[in-house]
C-alpha cells in the first residue's frame, strides 16, 4: 500500500501515534483548528488528547455537492462531534463503526484513516475495550 | 422612538417559478404590498432589501419607478429579510420618513446549499471532506438534543405533519397536500434522525412589507398592525452553531435566546403573551429546540406539547401557521420576511382556512441562520 497523503498540513502531528493540532490563546482557550493568519498571533500550537467522549453524531446519507470531494460511488459516512475533556469538542468524521453503535458519551479515539485513494483525513471511532 | 407600523404586505408565492427572476419576484411582491397599502411607488421615502442569491436589491428601481429615493442593499445571510425590516423601521422610528419598503427575495438551484469554506473563514479541507453541511449540523444539533431531553423520532415527524396540514390553507405555500405521520417517518434518511420530510428545501419566493408612520396609518386609515420591536444578534462565546470545525466545552448562550430577550424586553412583553407564533423551521428538529430557545417552553416539554397538539392553529400557541420552512420552502433573502407576512395576516385575520381563532393581538416571528445569527420581531394588533 502506498502512503496516503494527509488531507491538509498540520492537521495532525507527524509520530507514531498523531493527535489534532489545536491552538492555545492566550486566554488559555483550546480552539480547533490551529488559527490561520492574523488569527494567531499569540496562539500557541496545542497537541490535542488522543481521547475524548462522544458528543453527538449523524450518518451523511447523500452525496454533497462540491467542495466535497470524496471518493466516487458515494459511500454514507459517519460523522460527530468528540469532546476533548478540559480542551474542546472537535468535528470529525467517525470510521470502524455503524451508526447503530454510537451513544451520547461514548469512549472515543483519535485515528487516522483513509480518505480517497491517495489522501488520508483525521477520525474517531470507538475505543477497543 | 415613534411607533411603527405594517400598512401593507405582499408575498409572491414560494416554491419554483421557471421563467421569473428572483428580482422579479420581489417586484411582484411589492406591487402587491403597495396595493395592499393602498399608497402608490411615490409615497415610499425608502427601502431596503435584498436577496442571497438572486442580486441586488436595488435595481428594481428600473421595473417600479425612478423616484430617487434611496434604496439600500442588504446581504445579511439568513436574516438578510429581518435585517432590512430593522433598518426600514428605524428610519421611520427616527422621523427621517413616513413610508418605508423593506422587501426580501431569492431564488436557488436545487438541492442542499454548498456553502464555500472561504467564505466563511474555514479552512478547505473542512469542506473538501464532507464536514461543511447546513444539514449536518442541524442534525447534529438536534441528535444531542433528543438524547438529552428524552425527545423522540415521532416527535419530530408529528412537527413536519403540522406543517404540511397547514401549509394546505396558505396560498403562498410550495407544499399544498398532507403528508401523514408513516410517510414522513419512513421516507429516505437525509441525516440521521432527519429523514427527506423534515428538512426543507432551498426554493424561490418574495416577500414585501410596507411600514409607515403613525401619522400615516391615521392619514391613510390603514388596516395596520405595530411593530412592537425588532431585535437581530449575533452569537455569544460558546455557543454551538452551523459550520462549526469545533464548539467550546464551556457551554455559552445562543444567539436566539439573545434576540428573543431582546425582543421582548423591546415589547414589554412576555412569551405568555404571545397568540401565535412563526418559528424558524429549517426541518422539524429546529422549530422543536426553537420553541425552548424563544422561551415557549422548557426543553423536553416539546414532546408533551406535540402529542397534545399544542402548536396546533387551534392550539394553545400556534407554531408556524402558514406551513413554515417545511411547507413553503427557504428562499434565504424572502423567508424571515414571509414569517412577518403570515403574522401580519394573522393579526389582521385574514387567514381564511388557517387563521388562528380568537383575534390574536400579539404574534412572534423568529430567524436563524448561519454563521450563528438570529433575528426576532413581534408584531401587535
Amino acid at each position: 500500500m502506498t502512503q496516503l497523503e494527509p488531507i491538509a498540513e498540520n492537521l495532525w502531528t507527524n509520530e507514531a501515534e498523531p493527535a489534532l493540532i489545536g491552538g492555545r490563546l492566550p486566554s488559555g482557550k483550546i480552539v480547533f483548528p490551529y488559527p490561520s493568519g492574523d488569527a494567531a498571533e499569540g496562539v500557541e500550537p496545542w497537541r490535542l488528547s488522543r481521547k475524548g467522549t462522544l458528543w453527538s453524531w449523524t450518518r451523511q446519507d447523500f452525496q454533497p455537492k462540491e467542495p466535497y470531494e470524496g471518493p466516487e460511488p458515494f459511500q454514507p459516512y459517519l460523522l460527530g462531534y468528540v469532546e476533548l475533556p478540559g480542551e474542546v469538542i472537535v468535528e470529525t468524521r467517525i470510521v470502524d463503526c455503524v451508526l447503530e453503535d454510537l451513544r451520547l458519551g461514548m469512549p472515543m479515539e483519535f485515528v487516522v484513516a483513509p480518505f480517497d485513494a491517495t489522501r488520508s483525513t483525521y477520525a474517531f471511532r470507538p475505543e477497543k475495550a | 422612538m415613534e411607533d411603527v407600523y405594517i400598512i401593507g404586505a405582499g408575498i409572491h408565492p414560494f416554491g419554483r417559478t421557471d421563467g421569473r427572476s428572483g428580482r422579479d419576484q420581489g417586484v411582484y411582491a411589492v406591487r402587491q404590498a403597495m396595493a395592499d397599502a393602498g399608497i402608490e411607488w411615490t409615497d415610499v421615502g425608502c427601502a431596503y432589501g435584498g436577496s442571497a442569491a438572486a442580486g441586488s436589491a436595488d435595481i428594481m428601481v428600473n421595473e417600479l419607478g425612478l423616484t430617487g429615493l434611496p434604496f439600500i442593499n442588504v446581504a445579511n445571510g439568513c436574516a438578510t429579510g429581518g435585517s432590512a425590516l430593522a433598518s426600514a423601521r428605524n428610519a421611520i422610528a427616527a422621523g427621517e420618513f413616513d413610508v418605508a419598503l423593506a422587501v426580501g427575495f431569492d431564488k436557488h438551484p436545487r438541492g442542499a446549499f454548498n456553502a464555500k469554506p472561504r467564505e466563511y473563514g474555514l479552512p478547505e479541507w473542512y469542506g473538501q471532506t464532507g464536514m461543511m453541511l447546513t444539514t449536518q449540523f442541524f442534525a447534529l444539533k438536534i441528535q444531542r438534543y433528543m438524547q438529552l431531553y428524552g425527545i423522540s423520532r415521532e416527535t419530530l415527524g408529528r412537527v413536519a405533519e403540522k406543517a404540511f396540514r397547514n401549509g394546505v390553507h396558505a396560498d403562498h405555500a410550495w407544499r399544498r397536500s398532507p403528508v401523514d405521520l408513516e410517510t414522513i417517518l419512513n421516507s429516505p434518511m437525509v441525516n440521521d434522525p432527519l429523514t427527506k420530510y423534515m428538512f426543507c428545501a432551498p426554493a424561490e419566493g418574495a416577500v414585501a412589507l410596507i411600514l409607515a408612520s403613525g401619522k400615516k396609518v391615521r392619514e391613510l386609515g390603514a388596516d395596520a398592525v405595530k411593530i412592537a420591536s425588532v431585535a437581530v444578534r449575533t452569537r455569544p462565546p460558546g455557543s454551538f452553531e452551523v459550520f462549526a470545525p469545533s464548539v467550546d466545552i464551556e457551554n455559552g448562550g445562543k444567539p436566539t435566546i439573545l434576540a428573543s430577550k431582546a425582543a421582548f424586553e423591546q415589547a414589554g412583553i412576555g412569551p405568555e403573551d404571545i397568540s401565535v407564533a412563526q418559528l424558524q423551521d429549517t426541518e422539524s428538529g429546529a422549530e422543536i429546540m426553537h420553541m425552548a430557545e424563544n422561551g415557549f417552553c422548557k426543553d423536553g416539554d416539546q414532546e408533551q406539547w406535540l402529542r397534545e397538539g399544542r402548536t396546533e392553529i387551534t392550539g394553545k400557541l400556534p407554531v408556524n401557521t402558514d406551513g413554515g420552512c417545511l411547507a413553503c420552502g427557504e428562499p434565504i433573502g424572502a423567508s424571515g420576511l414571509r414569517q412577518v407576512y403570515e403574522n401580519t395576516v394573522q393579526l389582521r385575520g385574514r387567514g381564511g382556512g388557517r387563521q388562528v381563532p380568537g383575534s390574536p393581538k400579539a404574534a412572534y416571528s423568529h430567524v436563524y441562520g448561519a454563521p450563528g445569527l438570529s433575528g426576532v420581531c413581534i408584531l401587535e394588533r
